[in-house]
């Protein structure tokens, strides 16, 4: 008899991992919690405050409750549409790159580049496309007569970064999908062929219902990434025209490092990331619960 | 070595879906798991193997209470219906996995796993990968890594399924021979009751997760001490009958006398179940002593030497196996026999009713 | 109601390959007479598969042409040639329900909505799906969703073959009974042709009217059921059919007597002279090899299998291994055993083709 021999060792393996992750994870994280029930200017003076920064942030009658839900609304608005555009293109996209033969592996990497640059390069590609003197985009779009100017107008620094984030994200979209099409086995498209059923029928009763997985996960991770964006859109337009393209990450930004207000800084970040917490966890459970219900 | 299960239950989600299962393996038996998909025979291996824990009962390897053992701790090795080899190595090194885990000397791997190879007629391939191989030798490549590891408890889930017929009766020949060599206990997983009764040794019949017979595989096959064994071990499916009995003399459920059956002569009145395989049927005029029963051919299925009847006849349609080819047509009026003697008689909970010996009936 | 003929039908992934040994499927010729069942049996490798996929489009044969009644199919698409098919494991829509399911094809072909109910209906009605029409079709049993699949293809009025790919693979074998006696029935009422592969023989030969037995590419024997038990043309058919296979062995032929290397046996006609040093065998199905109280031939027991409706005594008659029945009235079996076998039913093989021989 042969026995295998048990070896915890391993477990030493994790603990400079798990050190890692406590020095620069938890501890800072505390640290906020610690902020947003203090007052300070951060000269290590600390008077209790309770949750009445907390309070002030969500009651908007207040300056900075009105500015938070305004950064919410401008934020959630940013996700939607982004989420409306990625979603169905990504698939159409997905449905269209070749499943069989040399032109796979080429096409395949070809879009997924505009996620492989780093996040403050895609902002500096689009800052300098959409100027209106130098920039291919904006010198484009002046041509054809639109009055397009990312720095003065609203309109055009909102559709610029909502185009930029399509380009950026769509390749994540299109390589999930892409991963759930060809996991669907021939035989349903042959019986479908037999059934004589139209391409769009396909999609709607093959291809869609089999994409359901990937496709929570594709919502999921887009949601959670416009939620929180803040790179490239600090990089094009800086939260302008005025506060027209000004995030709540952004804004965080302004009021915890510009105007040093630390208190009601950290109460912002925490409620920021209890809401994101909260929708995806409310996502994913409907989802589920759909699918279990469904398969019933 | 011998491994029991106590009063074994697994319950998931508030069901049981293993409930009370106690059986006791001998060491170097050939024991058979039989029941439909779903009965609970894979969670059961799993039990035992030890990848999961039952909610109650205990696991007994010779007396000893092994329940909370992990599985890399246990003498066990597993073969799956799915052909399961590492697909990046050779044949040799697959078979020589757990050794090497294990640490055993090279040496001593080497010749194990030569041995192996011989038994399983794969030494022509050792320098393969499982993906240049056919089923059956990917299925005799987890086989023999099976086999290598001397385990004490060997389980096989319905091992053969995905093989071809015929590759599947060569391989079931085998099976019992190659381990019974090292001693151990070779449990085996299937739907089939032929598997069962071709491969011997003691069966088990699963349904829902209780086990409702365990015995040697003859003995449960021809006296089943439930209906569900009754049903789960007949392939054609069970032909079954609800009478009313009096005294011996048995009615149909609607009130026509049928005859005489003697395991219910004694027995107190009432309603019960009646159950017979197909080959206890026959077709032709009605012959004094059996129970005959006037039925209308659906369809006849020929396999080669014998000819599978259908016939409706009224309160279900029975299958009925008769030698020779014979081609009554759908349609057809034919007169069904069944010989009394051949029948189970099944009381309303389920349970076999057999004939009260003499003795019995005076006490 | 059309028959489909294969006018040299042969498929090779390499163009024309030189000799038989690249052909995926070698060289056929053979009409499918509509209105029968027919299965195509044979081992994985063999060839069933492709050539099934040649009749429903998916593959297009390298060599031939493939006629549906008159019309050459060769080269036309799947779905314009009135097929259906059944495929391993069961596809359904999962959106629709049952009855949607069903309509499918026929909502595709733009039929009038009465039309498609009543046809439903009728098909449901066949099939025992009605009580279910209304259900969500992704909660159902496996068995069920293979009604539904083999459903839509009935469903259409216009197809003219229905072809099996192993359908009942993922079928529970209590069911599989039940499914079958359904597609022998449903094969009655409407008359259609219908191709059925496998593995199984069971499922080959008490569902086909014909069977076609393929090996390594090549249709071995085509016959009814019981032609290819009791006549096999070939040793491969006589070793596939029957469960066990047949048994052989090793024989000189003369005359009306074969002997084997410890022994001399009857045989049930003449045989003329064959060739010396060529591969000359007998063949003697199981079922017909009976082990007898009165005067046999002796042979040593290996070991006896109870198969619950019959029993098999594993034999070793002068060293050559054979499989016997034994009657259903000898209890116990002793470590000898007197074997006697039907000469009426053992055949002479010469290279593993049937030789006929003359009546004695």
């Amino acid at each position: 008899m042969t026995a295998k021999p048990i070896n915890n060792r391993a477990w030493f393996f994790v603990l400079p991992v798990l050190g890692f992750v406590l020095f620069s994870s938890i501890v800072p994280t505390m640290t906020v919690v610690n902020y947003s029930v203090q007052d300070t200017m951060g000269a290590n003076n600390f008077f209790w405050n309770g949750d009445q920064w907390f309070r002030d942030l969500l009651n908007p009658t207040t300056a900075i409750g009105q500015r938070f839900n305004d950064a919410l609304f401008r934020t959630l608005a940013f996700s939607l549409t982004c989420l409306v555009i990625e979603i169905p293109l990504g698939i159409a996209i997905a449905l269209c790159a070749p499943r069989k033969g040399w032109a796979v592996g080429p096409s395949l990497v070809v879009v997924a580049l505009p996620m492989l640059i780093p996040w403050n390069v895609v902002g500096t590609i689009w800052q300098i496309f959409t100027r209106e003197d130098i920039g291919l985009y904006g010198a484009a779009l002046n041509g054809l007569g639109l009055h397009y100017n990312v720095t003065q107008d609203a309109i055009s620094a909102w559709t610029t970064i909502v185009v930029m984030d399509v380009w950026h994200w769509t390749p994540l979209v299109i390589l999930l999908s892409y991963a759930g099409l060809r996991a669907i086995p021939d035989a349903y498209y042959q019986a479908a062929r037999i059934d004589g059923a139209s391409r769009w029928a396909v999609f709607l009763n093959i291809e869609l219902p089999k994409l359901q997985k990937v496709l929570v996960i594709a919502v999921l991770l887009r949601f959670m990434q416009t939620f929180m964006i803040y790179t490239e859109p600090f990089v094009v337009t800086g939260g302008g025209p005025g506060s027209a393209t000004t995030f709540l990450s952004i804004d965080l930004d302004k009021i915890a490092l510009g105007q040093v207000d630390l208190g009601n800084a950290a109460a912002m970040s925490l409620v920021y990331y209890l809401i994101t917490l909260t929708v995806c966890y409310v996502f994913f459970t409907i989802m589920t619960q759909l699918e279990r219900r469904r398969d019933v | 070595m011998t491994f029991a299960l106590d009063h074994i239950g697994l319950s998931v989600g508030g069901t049981n879906v293993i409930d009370d299962v106690c059986l006791t393996f001998e060491a170097g038996s050939l024991n058979v798991l039989l029941g439909p998909t779903l009965a609970g025979k894979t969670t059961i291996m799993r039990l035992m193997a030890g990848l999961d824990r039952p909610t109650s009962g205990r696991l007994l390897l010779d007396g000893r209470d092994v329940t909370g053992v992990p599985v890399r701790e246990r003498s066990v090795a597993m073969v799956y219906q799915q052909f399961i080899n590492y697909p990046s190595l050779s044949v040799f090194e697959n078979i020589a996995s757990p050794l090497r885990v294990a640490g055993l000397p090279s040496a001593e791997i080497e010749s194990r796993v030569r041995e192996a190879a011989r038994v399983l007629r794969l030494e022509n391939l050792l320098q393969r990968l499982p993906s240049q191989l056919s089923g059956g030798q990917q299925q005799r490549t987890a086989i023999a890594r099976a086999l290598v590891k001397r385990a004490g408890l060997v389980l096989l889930d319905e091992p053969l399924a995905n093989l071809d017929y015929k590759l599947r009766e060569e391989l079931r020949e085998e099976l019992p021979r190659i381990f019974s060599a090292t001693g151990a206990v070779l449990v085996y997983a299937t739907t089939e009751p032929s598997e069962a009764l071709l491969l011997g040794g003691a069966t088990a019949t699963l349904s829902e997760g209780r086990v409702t017979q365990f015995g040697p595989t003859s003995a449960v096959y021809r006296d089943p001490a439930r209906i569900e064994a009754a049903r789960v071990f007949s392939d054609p499916p069970l032909n079954e009958l609800a009478v009313v009995n009096q005294g011996g003399a048995v009615k149909s459920a609607d009130g026509r006398a049928l005859g005489r059956v003697a395991a219910l002569a004694s027995r107190p009145d009432g309603a019960y179940r009646l159950g017979f395989r197909a080959d206890a049927a026959s077709i032709g005029p009605p012959s004094p002593g059996a129970l005959s029963f006037e039925g209308v051919v659906s369809v006849t299925e020929l396999s080669g030497s014998e000819s599978f009847v259908h016939a409706d006849v009224g309160f279900g349609v029975w299958v009925c196996l008769v030698e020779g080819v014979h081609e009554w047509a759908p349609g057809q009026t034919v007169n069904v026999n069944v010989d009394p003697a051949r029948m189970f008689a099944f009381d309303g909970q389920g349970d076999r009713v057999r004939a009260r010996s003499p003795a019995e009936v005076a006490a | 109601m059309t028959s489909i003929t294969l006018d040299h039908i042969a498929h090779s992934y390499m163009g024309k390959p030189k000799d038989d040994s690249g052909y995926q499927l070698k060289p056929l010729n053979h009409v499918w007479e509509h209105g029968l069942a027919y299965a195509l049996l044979g081992p994985s490798g063999c060839g069933k598969t492709t050539l099934l996929n040649v009749i429903s489009g998916l593959v297009i044969p390298s060599e031939g042409r493939l006629l549906f009644g008159e019309r050459d199919v060769t080269r036309l698409p799947t779905e314009q040639r009135n097929i259906a098919q059944v495929f391993q494991f069961p596809v359904i829509y999962d959106t629709m329900t049952v009855a949607e399911n069903l309509a499918f094809p026929l909502k595709n072909r733009r039929q009038p909505r009465l039309v498609i109910e009543k046809r439903v209906a009728e098909i449901a009605d066949m099939l025992d799906l009605t009580a279910d029409l209304n259900r969500r079709a992704r909660g159902l049993t496996a068995d069920a969703k293979q009604k539904i699949s083999l459903g839509r293809g009935l469903v259409r009025s216009d197809v003219s073959a229905v072809l099996f790919d192993e359908p009942l693979t993922v079928i529970d074998p209590a069911l599989k009974w039940e499914l079958r006696s359904k597609l022998k029935r449903v094969h009655r009422a409407l008359d259609l042709l219908m191709i059925y592969v496998t593995h199984d023989q069971i499922e080959a030969l008490t569902f086909a009217d014909k069977v076609v037995v393929m090996n390594d590419g090549r249709a071995v024997q085509i016959g009814t059921p019981a032609e290819l038990f009791y006549q096999p043309e070939h040793t491969f058919v006589g070793y596939f059919i029957g469960s066990p296979g047949m048994n052989f062995l090793p024989a000189e032929v003369r005359g009306a007597r074969a002997h084997v290397a410890g022994f001399e046996m009857a045989l049930g006609a003449t045989y003329a002279d064959m060739p010396k040093g060529r591969n000359i065998q007998v063949g003697v199905r199981p079922e017909f090899v009976a082990g007898t109280r009165g005067a046999g031939l002796p042979a040593q027991v290996r070991r006896v299998s109870d198969l619950g409706r019959k029993r098999l005594a594993y034999v070793s008659l002068a060293g050559h291994p054979l499989v016997a029945t034994l009657p259903h009235d000898m209890e116990s079996v002793g470590e000898t055993l007197n074997i006697a076998i039907d000469a009426a039913n053992t055949h002479v093989y010469l290279d593993d083709v049937r030789v006929a021989g003359r009546a004695p």
